[in-house]
């Protein structure tokens, strides 16, 4: 294999998304969360990490997507990005998984702004595509989810 | 790099500091040969040390230094300042080399020719003279002093053999049986077998124990700061878990469960105490800089500038050490480099040449205050208010009504400065407002006092610590949060129908009047939704009132309600969350969730409460402002004398105490009484105001009443015959002051009352309790 990748995987609204294994801290169940008033709505609160208090980001908005039924809790996934560590909020986790460096692609033109932002790359696995997000660019400040609702 | 580079540095560095310390006191002392010594030792061992890490550059110039340090020890030249400022040069170079090394692991490209070349010059008259002889070997010298002395990790067997007193031969053999397995100590072994006196291996001893620096440097280790902050992060967890179990445990029946965790608690609360300790450093660490600072600041302004200190000892969070180190050395430069005249300047006002400096610290009441005072040419008043006019910062009619500490404070205002020159040091306008943002964000004051002609304080309030704080937890819409207790000035609740009634509005901005003065009020709710809907508290519920200070500006924060004071873990916020100014940091309750720390300056600004520009609130003069207007207010209405009624706010009274007539004695011509572990000045009211007694004959009472005021920590207590009533009335003023110490006269309960101006009074009785009181004891 030439130049095998980790990536943690997961679902957001069905399509598969992953970031590299390398940044990822853990991944978490629900967590209950304190909402942050004058906050984006991208931020959806603060969680007790063990102590250590770390934002969550719910990728939904961030990525421009409507927002999961109220009854279906979040999945955290907690990333090391931009010297802080952040939680994802997702609606499942899947697997990590090994994809080769070969198989990736940039993503399509025709893919929403919002999203072709933080995309990294797409990688054309066997059963279905895999979108890679830039977890810096998605905790930086530009960019959709950050307006005031 | 590698340890025993990174050893020579930290080392190096601690030594430079004190060196910087050791010069400033030479210049004062020059023939000091204590001091002396001990500078030419610290050079000695830096040279030697960076000779044998190679650093060459820093070699050459330490030996510089050093041959000229030990002609001033031996006697052969006398310090004077052109000397010390070459050897100062030479210090900061070393330090700047060090500071090379430390990053780039070189000394860097620098070329001290010019430096090298003056020490050299200096060396010159005595060089000369001894042409002939050999120059003497300054190592030699220090090698040969310090013989009879040992290193520090030398073995007792060495020091008897070196003193003839052992055997090399039986000392090995002792050592031999060490090894051995005999747990004895050397020493033992040999008085056992007879080769050594007792006598001899006490003396050794002795010797062994001078050598290792009578045990301080044994007994203390260095440890990164970077590992104290990761325990005390720890020991915070620690601290939430304790009062999540406390939480649980105060739910069961379980005894066992219950000891525990009241075990828990207290282990807890003695280790967070212990931590919070090994980060304690006393504030002489910060202050050790400023002679030099001092000196260099005077000599630049041809100024003779003496500091004092005290209170070194005074301990703070490391991280408040950090924080208020550039304020300090800001206002330290200010005062120098504006507060101290030139000596021309001071001798013409009949004040020594030389000016001082003093530097105070000192706790009081949770908080350490630190003073920086000058007896210096003081604040003038009236440039400054002028300056603030003319800059647009007030208006002319705002600064005619300022009182002497208003306009003092105005030095904070950004985008003012006085000084008539900018020079290097200050004088750029910016400063004073950098000082008061810097101290606010540790949730410190700061304030200036001044007194013309006889110098200025300033006195900052810094909490001891930032990690730990007490807050008062709230509740809005459900979610809590946090309020910082230094900030709490009380709590108000009104009740169901009363809420409606005494929450008025003005211009739509709603107001309590709080003892008679007007206290705007903020919603939490609304200032956390600004998008929602402004729904009215008028739902007939009660409403809380957190009364808050902000920036001497107090205004009423209202939640849903108010729950409990709880000591907290300050955590924090992301970066994503750093812009907001509401929130100040973040920390976990007992129950696990996370909470938001409200920013109540921030929370102020963003209501509007407190203008950006830092507007200042017209205290002192409102009150009177408000007697003419005819404003509803709540009076203390007082007896005093035979038949004098008075009245004055009840905002100004502290207390109302009793005391038995035994109680009161007397200083100097005073009366005074001891309040509260302090000695109290009372004022007799009524005879202050020239008002008749009551006769002799009628006795005094058994008890004197008296009502206690306050300001800074300073009481007095006024004198009066009977404490009347209490009255919320609005009442216009009628008569001018008739009298010192009143403002006039108004119609109270239908009576004619006095209006009591507590301030002029005070002043009339005791014309120096408004002083600045350390610089009073100064003098």
């Amino acid at each position: 294999m030439a130049n095998p990748q980790q990536f943690c995987t997961f679902y957001i609204d069905k399509q598969f998304f992953a970031v590299p294994v390398q940044q990822v801290q853990e991944v978490i169940r629900y967590q209950e969360m304190t909402r942050v008033p004058l906050m984006p709505p991208v931020i959806r609160g603060l969680i007790n990490l063990r102590g250590q208090i770390v934002v969550a980001f719910d990728l939904r908005r961030r990525l421009g997507y409507a927002d999961r039924p109220e009854e279906q809790k979040p999945m955290n996934v907690v990333v090391r990005a931009e010297e802080e560590t952040v939680s994802f909020l997702v609606d499942e986790i899947g697997d990590v998984i090994e994809v080769e460096e070969d198989c990736a692609e940039q993503p399509p033109e025709t893919l929403p702004a919002e999203m072709r932002e933080l995309v990294r790359g797409v990688y054309k696995l066997k059963e279905q595509l895999l979108l890679v997000l830039d977890a810096e660019r998605t905790v930086n400040a530009a960019g959709g989810g950050w307006q005031r609702n | 790099m590698d340890d025993l580079t990174r050893e020579f540095l930290l080392e190096s560095y601690e030594n430079l500091d004190r060196l910087d310390q050791e010069f400033v006191k030479l210049e004062g002392e020059p023939g000091n040969l204590e001091l002396l010594k001990s500078i030419f030792r610290t050079i000695h061992t830096i040279k030697g040390t960076c000779g044998f890490l190679g650093f060459t550059k820093l070699e050459t110039l330490a030996h510089r230094g050093e041959n000229l340090l030990s002609l001033l020890r031996d006697g052969q030249l006398t310090l004077n300042a052109e000397i010390t400022t070459a050897l100062l040069a030479m210090v900061d170079a070393v330090r700047q080399m060090l500071a090379s090394i430390d990053t780039t692991g070189n000394e860097g490209e620098r070329n001290d020719e010019a430096l090298i070349a003056t020490l050299t010059r200096l060396l010159e008259p005595v060089a000369l003279e001894e042409k002939e002889e050999a120059n003497p070997e300054p190592q030699e010298k220090l090698e040969k002093e310090k013989e009879p002395e040992f290193p520090p990790d030398v073995n007792l067997g060495e020091i008897l053999i070196q003193r003839k007193a052992a055997k090399v031969i039986d000392v090995y053999d002792a050592v031999q049986q060490q090894h051995e397995g005999d747990p004895r100590r050397v020493g033992e072994i040999l008085v056992e077998k007879g080769v050594v006196k007792p006598q001899e291996v006490l003396e050794a001893l002795s010797l062994q124990q001078q050598a290792r620096g009578t045990g301080v440097s044994d007994s203390t280790i260095r440890v990164e700061v970077s590992q104290l902050d990761r325990l005390m992060n720890r020991v915070g967890e620690l601290v939430l878990l304790r009062n999540q179990i406390l939480q649980y445990s105060n739910t069961t029946e379980d005894s066992g469960l219950l000891a525990t965790s009241q075990r828990l608690n207290l282990i807890t609360t003695e280790l967070q105490e212990g931590v919070m300790k090994t980060r304690m450093q006393p504030i002489g660490n910060v202050w050790s800089k400023f002679p030099r600072t001092v000196r260099d600041v005077a000599l630049s302004c041809g100024k003779k500038v003496r500091i004092e200190m005290e209170g070194k000892e005074t301990e703070l969070d490391k991280t408040i050490i950090e924080a208020i180190k550039d304020p300090l050395t800001h206002i330290v430069r200010n005062s120098v480099d504006h507060g101290i005249e030139t000596p021309e300047k001071r001798i013409a006002a009949g004040k020594p040449a030389e000016g001082c400096l003093l530097l105070r610290a000192f706790h009081e009441g949770g908080q350490v205050n630190i003073e920086i005072s000058d007896d210096g040419a003081g604040l003038d008043l009236e440039k400054i208010k002028r300056k603030a006019v003319e800059k647009g910062l007030i208006t002319a009619e705002h600064a005619g009504r300022m009182s002497e500490r208003e306009a003092a404070n105005l030095v904070f205002l950004p985008g003012l400065s006085t000084a008539e020159k900018v020079t290097n040091v200050s004088g750029r306008g910016v400063g004073m407002d950098v000082v008061r943002t810097n101290i606010d964000k540790i949730g410190g004051t700061v304030d200036v006092q001044s007194k013309p002609g006889a110098g200025t304080t300033v006195r900052m309030k810094i909490p001891l610590t930032l990690a730990i704080i007490p807050a008062l937890i709230v509740t809005n819409r459900g979610d809590r949060y946090a309020i910082p207790q230094i900030s709490l000035l009380e709590l108000v609740r009104l009740e169901g129908e009363e809420a409606q009634k005494r929450i008025e509005s003005v211009q739509g901005a709603p107001v309590y009047r709080l003892r008679g003065r007007l206290l705007p009020l903020v919603y939490l709710d609304r200032e956390l939704r600004p998008e929602g809907r402004a729904e009215e508290a008028s739902k007939g519920t009660a409403a809380n009132i957190v009364v808050l200070q902000a920036d001497e500006r107090q205004f009423g924060l209202v939640v849903d309600s108010i729950n409990d004071t709880e000591e907290i873990v300050v955590k924090p916020l992301g970066k994503q969350l750093k812009g907001i100014k509401t929130f100040a940091g973040s920390t976990i309750m007992g129950d696990g969730r996370v909470a938001l720390i409200l920013d109540v300056l921030g929370l102020a600004q963003s209501a509007n409460v407190v203008g950006e520009s830092r507007e200042h609130a017209i205290s002192g003069t409102e009150a009177s402002a408000a007697a003419q207007s005819g404003e509803k207010q709540t009076m203390l209405v007082l007896e005093v004398g035979r038949d004098g009624r008075v009245a004055m706010e009840l905002s100004l009274v502290a207390r109302l105490e009793e005391f038995k007539r035994e109680a009161i004695e007397k200083a100097g011509d005073r009366e005074v009484v001891q309040y509260r572990g302090k000695i109290m000045p009372l004022v007799d009211v009524a005879e202050v105001l020239r008002l008749a007694q009551k006769q002799g004959g009628e006795g005094k009472p058994e008890m004197t009443q008296v009502v206690v005021y306050s300001e800074e920590g300073r009481s007095v207590g006024l004198v009066v015959e009977r404490i009347l009533d209490i009255v919320e009335e609005s009442f216009v003023r009628q008569q001018p002051a008739k009298h010192e110490g009143l403002f006039g006269s108004a119609v109270i309960q239908q009576k004619v009352t006095d209006l009591l101006d507590v301030h002029s009074l005070i002043r009339t009785a005791i014309p120096n309790f408004f002083d600045d009181a350390p610089m009073h004891q100064e003098r």
